[in-house]
């Protein structure tokens, strides 16, 4: 009896140790995923997903618009939340000028209830979005653009029938407040590319949530 | 590769379990109410650069699932290896510091050195942490006075983590 459950013992050590060995190889990889993700003037994916008014979502049906603020955000996420507000005003101001937000929700709804389909739908209520608020369901997109957390911006210009990156990063300088701002990143690009301008700022950082 | 070097290994081995067994800290339990807060310019003064411990300061938050999660392997290596010291910076909002952050180091008993870093022009200290940093959490710098390597991602075991520290032990 006793020797059987040495035996099991080390059965299970040599199990858990085999599996932190794959776990090491596999969030080596993982934590380079960014890299392998779009670079500006990289041509973005179109995708299909599902918004929450239960519709599926396209770039392809903004035949108008000359450009998408794609933004990769959250319920849960504190940081993504300071920035509700400010998300909601970058449609109101840019969505008439041809450049649309697409909030995309990249994380796995099964880690965190707060970001279900349904919260989702709940949140886009409360706070009242004005643009499409969609599921990365199976989470096959935002591995794709090399999103790493929320929020975290790309700026598409249309060319040729084709997105083209033109900005990654932050929505503007402070999440904390917006009367502190001092550079707003997004608002900033979106004027020079309607100005037929290159984007002088094309990539910025930010704290965020890691997606899960 | 001679048995010399084997037997040294074997050495290394028992000498590595009395460390762990008996270096556990005698510091006076952290108390919660004294969690500091810094902008960025004041949170690198407290990151030493002097002497020849190994210094593993980790980004986090009490809202991210994952920091969570890890957390246990930083305290842990913090009590277990005197050669080490664990810093935890904490990413939570700053209204949060006393309704979240002070609530859970003292639920958790964390004596690890917890701070507060807030510093909202993220895109200006990102970088000074490391260039390849886009802000996402967890992630943690390890360092001593010969080496420093940054950890863009969630440690899954202690074991993982042990393992990143020793290479800087074994760095002379």
């Amino acid at each position: 009896m006793r020797t059987f459950k040495i035996l099991t013992v080390s059965a299970a050590i040599i199990a858990v140790s085999a599996f932190a060995v794959n776990n090491v190889v596999d969030s080596e990889e993982s934590s380079n995923s960014s890299e392998k993700g779009y670079h500006i003037g990289d041509t973005a994916t179109d995708f299909e997903l599902k918004n929450i008014d239960g519709k599926m979502v396209s770039l392809a049906d903004f035949e108008k618009a000359k450009g998408f603020i794609l933004i990769f955000t959250t319920n849960h996420c504190p940081y993504a939340k300071a920035y509700e507000d400010r998300i909601v005003a970058l449609d109101k101001k840019y969505k008439l000028k041809g450049y649309p937000v697409i909030a995309i929700n990249p994380n796995d709804p099964s880690k965190n209830e707060q970001d279900s389909f349904e919260n989702m739908q709940l949140r886009a209520k409360q706070k009242g979005f004005t643009f499409p608020y969609l599921l990365d369901e199976g989470q096959k997109i935002y591995p794709v653009y090399g999103a790493t957390k929320t929020p975290h911006v790309y700026i598409l210009q249309k060319e040729a029938g084709k997105n083209i990156v033109r900005y990654i990063g932050a929505i503007d300088d402070n999440y904390q407040d917006t009367e502190a701002v001092n550079e707003k990143f997004v608002e900033n690009a979106i004027d020079e590319l309607l100005a037929g301008e290159k984007v002088s700022l094309t990539t910025t950082k930010a704290i965020g949530c890691g997606i899960k | 590769m001679s048995m010399k070097k084997i037997f040294l290994f074997f050495i290394g081995i028992i000498f590595l379990g009395c460390k762990e067994n008996n270096s556990s800290k005698t510091e006076e339990n952290f108390q919660a109410k004294d969690i500091p807060t810094y902008n960025f310019e004041e949170l690198e003064k407290q990151l030493p650069q002097t002497d020849d411990k190994v210094y593993v300061v980790n980004f986090w938050a009490t809202w991210c699932a994952p920091c969570v999660e890890e957390l246990p392997f930083l305290t842990m290596l913090d009590e277990k290896e005197k050669e080490v010291e664990v810093i935890l910076v904490s990413l939570d909002m700053p209204k949060m510091k006393d309704t979240h952050l002070k609530p859970f180091v003292e639920k958790n008993k964390i004596k690890s050195k917890v701070m507060l870093l807030d510093d909202p022009y993220s895109n200006k200290w990102i970088p000074k942490i490391d260039e390849n940093w886009d802000g996402a959490i967890p992630a943690t710098l390890i360092y001593n006075s010969k080496k420093k390597k940054f950890y863009p991602k969630k440690f899954d075991t202690y074991q993982e983590l042990l393992d990143e520290v020793q290479k800087f032990e074994n760095v002379n």
